[in-house]
């Protein structure tokens, strides 16, 4: 009796392992095969030579990244960091208070403002990008519109310069700002707000006390939901930039399609994934000081 | 609106900001004039234009068979995958590991897979682009029906087991059919997702296949045309309704 229950139990056991290996198999392979060895193989290209006729060769070397150091590419680099803190710095600026205004709708506006916010993010990103080409033209409704105002007599430079590639960037990524902020506001706790201002604070001294502290680890995810996209976009700057403004994923881009210089091309991008790395780390730190704070009061 | 105070600038802005550029492009979509700056009054002849277009119909064919390819494989692994980090293992760690690629930069995901089917020697076309949309497709579903997994009640598969039924019965018959709202969101995100991808399809795409985001890039690179207004203006609908349709379900099986 008790061997057929041990038995049984070895055989469930068995069984059990048989589905674990069904269910979690296919996809962890899947995800090892399309996304870790490609990404290991991209690490170790960045310490290969680059090939004759493309691809890589023996010996390993660091030259790559000396050369990544080269002023000009510092330039590149300082200059996508710079576009992509005032892409964020903008969608913060509007969304904030956009997200907070929404969460003082009546319930059913809430729902349609919320969809009004991610239709246009559901829209081909291509085409959200050419209707800032159509916009920004120089015979276009934004010039034509202030020439007629009278405010100006010739028509002003917008496309191609780098405010045109803030404007584009801002404009397909304000979106994922607005959402995580929202979420934030919306799951405050009310009480705190009248305890403060039951304890005497005005309005703005309890919104900068209570609520901008409590909303900042959503803050921080729309931040670098808006941040990662932008740093490492190649199409907003080449369409509404018009290669003036390079950008790093344009120099990446370009090393592996057009120089064909892969472990350049690798060291680069090995840059940027580690430098938003480190972000997230920062991000992930704050929160949890956030919420231990939280958690003790 | 009347109790936003001064919020009401920053949120009418916002609405103006996301809105104004799209009403420009589908209005100057129906511009029957060669310019594409100047009124030359409403006809829909671009429209008939963009029809007869060879190049941007067999777009839309590839895109299709690949988010078609896509959304089947990426929804079974995603959801078997779901299923088996909610019952067999409460790791963190494996489950931020099978989402990664939905948070992974797409132009460091497309670098890799570029390096990856070159060092293997496979030529590029399709196929290659429907491998590289399952793994982020995969995620994305992974995650949806995980979320749904955390409402799901166990007791109904327990019960399934006592009388009687084995594992794949219980499997097909009980544990599908309530994550089925799950699967179904699942689904329609990741083909959303690939049809809109370009990243991805640009560095892992044949040159004899161009999807039709990488047909539009082509396009839009030459600047302003009467063309893509059209083809802008009727892509925005597809999306719009999508969008809403996806919405009406949501609430509907939200209220089931």
């Amino acid at each position: 009796m008790a061997s057929a229950v041990a038995q049984g139990r070895g055989a469930s056991r068995r069984r059990a392992l048989g589905s674990r290996a069904v269910f979690l198999g296919p996809g962890l392979v899947y995800v090892t095969a399309f996304m870790t060895i490609p990404i290991l193989l991209v690490v170790s290209y960045a310490f290969l030579t680059r090939g004759r006729f493309g691809g890589v060769e023996f010996p390993v070397t660091l030259e790559n990244f000396v050369r990544a150091l080269d002023p000009i590419y510092l330039r590149v680099l300082w200059n996508s960091i710079f576009i992509a803190s005032a892409t964020t710095l903008l969608a913060l600026l509007i969304g904030y208070p956009t997200a907070y205004a929404i969460t003082r709708l009546p319930a059913r506006w809430r729902t349609v403002a919320l969809v009004l916010v991610v239709l246009p993010f559901w829209t081909n990103f291509l085409i959200r990008t050419y209707a800032w080409i159509v916009l920004l033209n120089s015979q276009g409704p934004v010039n034509k519109t202030l020439e007629n105002l009278g405010l100006i007599d010739a028509p002003l430079e917008l496309l191609y310069t780098r405010g045109a590639v803030i404007a584009g960037l801002l404009y397909a990524y304000l979106p994922l700002m607005i959402l995580p902020v929202y979420a934030s506001i919306e799951r405050l706790d009310r009480s705190l707000l009248e305890a403060a201002t039951n304890l005497g604070a005005s309005k703005f001294r309890s919104f900068i006390t209570v609520t901008l502290p409590l909303t900042l680890p959503g803050t921080m995810i729309g931040a670098i939901f808006v941040f990662v996209p932008s740093l490492g976009n190649f199409i907003v700057p080449e369409l509404l930039g018009g290669g003036k403004t390079v950008m790093i994923g344009n120099l990446i881009r370009d090393q592996f399609l057009k120089a064909r210089d892969w472990p350049f091309g690798a060291v680069l991008a090995l840059v940027m994934v580690l430098f938003l790395a480190g972000l997230f780390a920062v991000q992930a730190m704050v929160a949890r000081r956030i919420n231990g704070r939280g958690a003790r009061a | 609106m009347r109790n936003l105070g001064w919020l009401r600038l920053p949120f009418l802005l916002t609405f103006v900001f996301l809105y104004v550029p799209l009403v420009v492009v589908v209005v100057m979509s129906f511009n029957g004039g060669k310019q594409p700056f100047s009124w030359g009054g409403f006809s829909t002849r671009w429209y008939g234009v963009l029809a007869a277009d060879a190049a941007v119909r067999q777009g839309l064919i590839n895109t299709l068979i690949v988010a078609v390819g896509a959304t089947i494989l990426a929804t079974i692994l995603g959801t078997l995958l779901a299923i088996g980090l909610a019952r067999f293992t409460r790791s963190a760690l494996l489950e931020a590991y099978s989402l990664t690629p939905a948070i992974i930069p797409d132009l460091a995901l497309a670098i890799g897979l570029l390096v990856l089917f070159s060092a293997v020697g496979m030529t590029l076309g399709l196929h290659s682009v429907l491998l590289a949309h399952v793994v982020f497709g995969m995620a994305f579903v992974a995650a949806v029906v995980t979320a749904r997994l955390g409402q799901n009640d166990p007791s109904l598969e327990e019960a399934s087991g006592d009388l009687g039924a084995n594992s794949v019965t219980t499997f097909f018959k009980i544990t599908v059919p309530t994550l089925l709202p799950a699967i179904v969101a699942g689904a329609l995100l990741v083909f959303t997702l690939s049809l809109d991808e370009f990243v991805i399809a640009f560095f892992t795409d044949g040159p004899a296949t161009p999807t039709l985001p990488i047909v539009i890039y082509s396009m839009v690179r030459f600047g302003v045309t009467p063309e893509i207004n059209a083809l802008a203006a009727l892509l925005l609908l597809v999306s719009f309704t999508v969008v809403i349709a996806a919405q009406r379900i949501t609430r509907l099986t939200d209220a089931v």
